[in-house]
């Protein structure tokens, strides 16, 4: 099997995507949306994007260079645009975050309804820190600081099961949200400003040449997200990745081969929320501002619809499913009130006919060739 | 604390619970049957509760003045129009998704309810603004001693009490509970005996939906107001409240809302009067925590399902 379906596919795909950037009128958004409805379902059929995936998974190597070569492109075609970069960006972090959830979710199997509530804790450390501690460690100390709010919740994650566990985690993200709206100190309904991002006297905030300053973020999450995939990456081909599975498809029949569930299901849930906190403190560091409202229910519930859209437990899935879910509704702008209606009942479509996600995860591999 | 203002709280507490107990009802119901959560509940009750208002639009233009009429009317066409819906979604969405994880139709609803609660902003006239609801009932009060016992509070939470009474009525000692009970407790076995799968699911879709939409008409007659998101904290608290009670149990559902309505008055007075720095702003942190902590203490609610895991 060649590369090149695998290399003529990413090339298409960044084709595509930078024409979607680029449409101004709503009537060329809504033809890529339909092309994009109509042609994906027929490549499917002609049995296209199984060469695809066949081709990317026999040449790894060149599967990634031909990824960095497509995103490197599209950065240079839009540099100077706030708007691109800022989505960007935003979708690199929202990457690294949903790559924590997939870890749990994904992984584990611990589920996490409250991603949003740990998102909050890194911007609120990012607000309240910023001032005064080098940036570099704000993003640590709001990794780690997520992490320790979500010890809390171990202790009930652990005892309880299913449904159970979800209503833990759905309590705990509003009683986050509810705890910062009226908590004066953290500046209440209004939240608090946040310092843009300056790691080791590079200041994020000023441009450099003729780039929008957002590009700046755009590398900062992009390095992020790349080291979040990698570590994923290779967590999930370790035995670590192993026990994570074991656990997640029959706890008792883990148990009984001596997989310890409760430690793996702390280290997944921890992971994930360190992973999280970090990208909440770096987005807060971006958007210049931290406000109850950002996190609320209806943003964890962004956050696990990517994870599921992209394929429950697949990596590559996120950051294609992050693209989708928040680059498609900003782009439907002008369809204004009516892009959330459209955006919910894409999502419901996309459950319907491909409940495995976009990418599945594929089954995994014990014998590498 | 002087008895008014103490019977005051209970009763607003008790008011709460009836209406919480009744969604609850309807996610334990669904679970029951499915083993599904069902998230757009909350919405069918906003949806419920518009469509009463629209009722009592049409019935003012129409010239009908009584409100006993009125409200007859209103709440026929919001219970039958939600059973309708609830039937819907379960024929269309989530039984088609039976084979799938439950995550997927966890967020299959929760989508599903985002999307009710866009089309009431947007396609209800003006439906992104709080919405007056007409009192209907009589707003007469009797005084005993210093607590004002509000007539129309008396009947609304009478009404909800009934309500719940008889939905239990009809799950221990009707035919069609019996369906529902076997269905409940093995699909399977309930098929080979001869019971219609699909129909009971979607009776008892019919059934919890209904009771959500005169939950919402509760609702907007308790607060008169309504707003097209009220359906999403109901829906999250009659969740915590079906699982605090233990998922599938009828009693267990009941017992959780009154538990979720205590907790968050007892959070709204206790709260100031413990530590007084502290506003009641904070009751919602602290009924969420007592869930939490509750949980950690009793997983299975208090209730718990009678399951043996099989290796």
């Amino acid at each position: 099997m060649s590369a090149l379906p695998g290399i003529a596919s990413i090339a298409a795909m960044a084709l595509y995507a930078a024409f979607f950037l680029h449409a101004e009128s709503q009537a060329q958004v809504l033809g890529l949306v339909a092309l994009a409805v109509v042609g994906v379902p027929v490549l499917a059929r002609v049995g296209w994007i199984a060469r695809t995936a066949t081709s990317l998974e026999a040449h790894p190597l060149a599967a990634r260079s031909a990824s960095v070569a497509a995103l490197a492109a599209t950065i240079a075609l839009f540099h100077d645009q706030h708007f691109v970069m800022l989505m960007l960006a935003s979708v690199a972090l929202y990457s690294v975050a949903c790559l924590g959830l997939t870890l749990q979710f994904g992984y584990a199997g611990v589920v996490n309804f409250a991603g949003a509530a740990f998102l909050g804790v890194g911007g609120y450390t990012s607000a309240v820190l910023g001032p005064h501690v080098p940036h570099a460690l704000v993003l640590l100390i709001g990794g780690l600081l997520a992490a320790l709010v979500g010890s809390i919740l171990i202790l009930p994650i652990l005892r309880t099961r299913g449904h159970y566990a979800a209503l833990i985690t759905v309590a705990f993200g509003i009683l986050f949200r509810s705890f910062v709206e009226v908590n004066d100190a953290l500046g209440g309904p209004q939240g608090l400003q946040v310092k843009g991002m300056n790691l080791f006297g590079w200041e994020l905030n000023s441009p450099l040449r003729d780039l929008s300053f957002y590009a700046n973020y755009v590398f900062v999450g992009l390095a992020l997200a790349a080291a979040a995939f990698v570590l994923v990456r290779r967590l999930e081909r370790s035995w670590v990745g192993l026990n994570l599975d074991a656990v997640r498809l029959d706890e008792t029949a883990a148990a009984v081969f001596g997989i310890d569930v409760a430690r793996w299901k702390i280290l997944a849930f921890t992971c994930g929320n360190f992973f999280t906190g970090i990208a909440g403190a770096a987005y807060a560091m971006m958007t210049g501002f931290v406000a109850p409202n950002s996190f609320t229910f209806g943003d964890s519930l962004i956050l696990v619809s990517i994870v599921l859209l992209g394929g429950l437990g697949s990596a590559w899935g996120v950051p294609l499913a992050a693209g989708i879910v928040l680059i498609v509704p900003e782009k439907l702008q002008a369809l204004q009130e009516y892009r959330f209606l459209l955006y919910a009942m894409l999502v419901i479509v996309i459950l319907l006919a491909r409940p495995q996600g976009l990418i599945a995860r594929p089954a995994r591999e014990y014998f590498p060739k | 604390m002087d008895v008014g203002l103490f019977g005051q709280y209970v009763a607003n507490g008790l008011m709460l619970g009836v209406i919480y107990a009744m969604v609850a009802v309807g996610f334990t119901l669904f679970f029951g049957v499915l083993d599904v959560i069902k998230f757009s509940h909350g919405d069918v009750l906003t949806a419920g509760a518009f469509a009463g208002l629209a009722t009592y639009g049409g019935l003012q233009a129409l010239g009908f003045a009584s409100p006993a009429v009125q409200l007859l009317i209103m709440l026929l066409v919001a219970v039958a129009a939600m059973a309708f819906l609830g039937a819907l979604i379960a024929k269309y969405l989530v039984l088609p998704l039976r084979t799938a994880p439950p995550l997927n139709t966890l967020l299959l609803t929760l989508m599903l309810g985002a999307a009710l609660r866009e089309c009431v902003r947007l396609f209800y006239p003006q439906g992104a603004n709080p919405k007056p609801f007409p009192r209907l009932l009589p707003q007469d009060a009797v005084a005993l001693g210093s607590f004002m016992l509000r007539l129309d509070n008396a009947l609304l939470l009478l009404g909800g009490l009934a309500a719940i009474a008889a939905v239990h009525f009809v799950i221990t000692r009707t035919k069609l509970g019996l369906a529902i009970r076997a269905v409940a407790q093995d699909a399977e076995t309930a098929r080979i005996m001869g019971i219609d799968f699909e129909r009971v699911v979607l009776l008892t879709f019919a059934l919890g939906s209904g009771l959500a939409a005169l939950a919402g008409i509760m609702n907007g007659l308790y607060y008169s107001e309504i707003n097209f998101s009220i359906g999403l904290l109901l829906g999250v608290i009659g969740f915590s409240a079906a699982v605090v009670g233990g998922l599938g149990n009828i009693y267990g559902a009941i017992l959780g809302g009154f538990l979720f309505a205590g907790l968050q008055t007892a959070g709204a007075v206790l709260l100031p009067a413990l530590l007084p720095q502290l506003p009641s702003a904070y009751k919602d942190v602290f009924a969420f925590a007592a869930v939490i902590a509750f949980m950690a203490w009793r997983p299975t609610g208090l209730i718990a399902e009678k399951t043996a895991e099989r290796v």
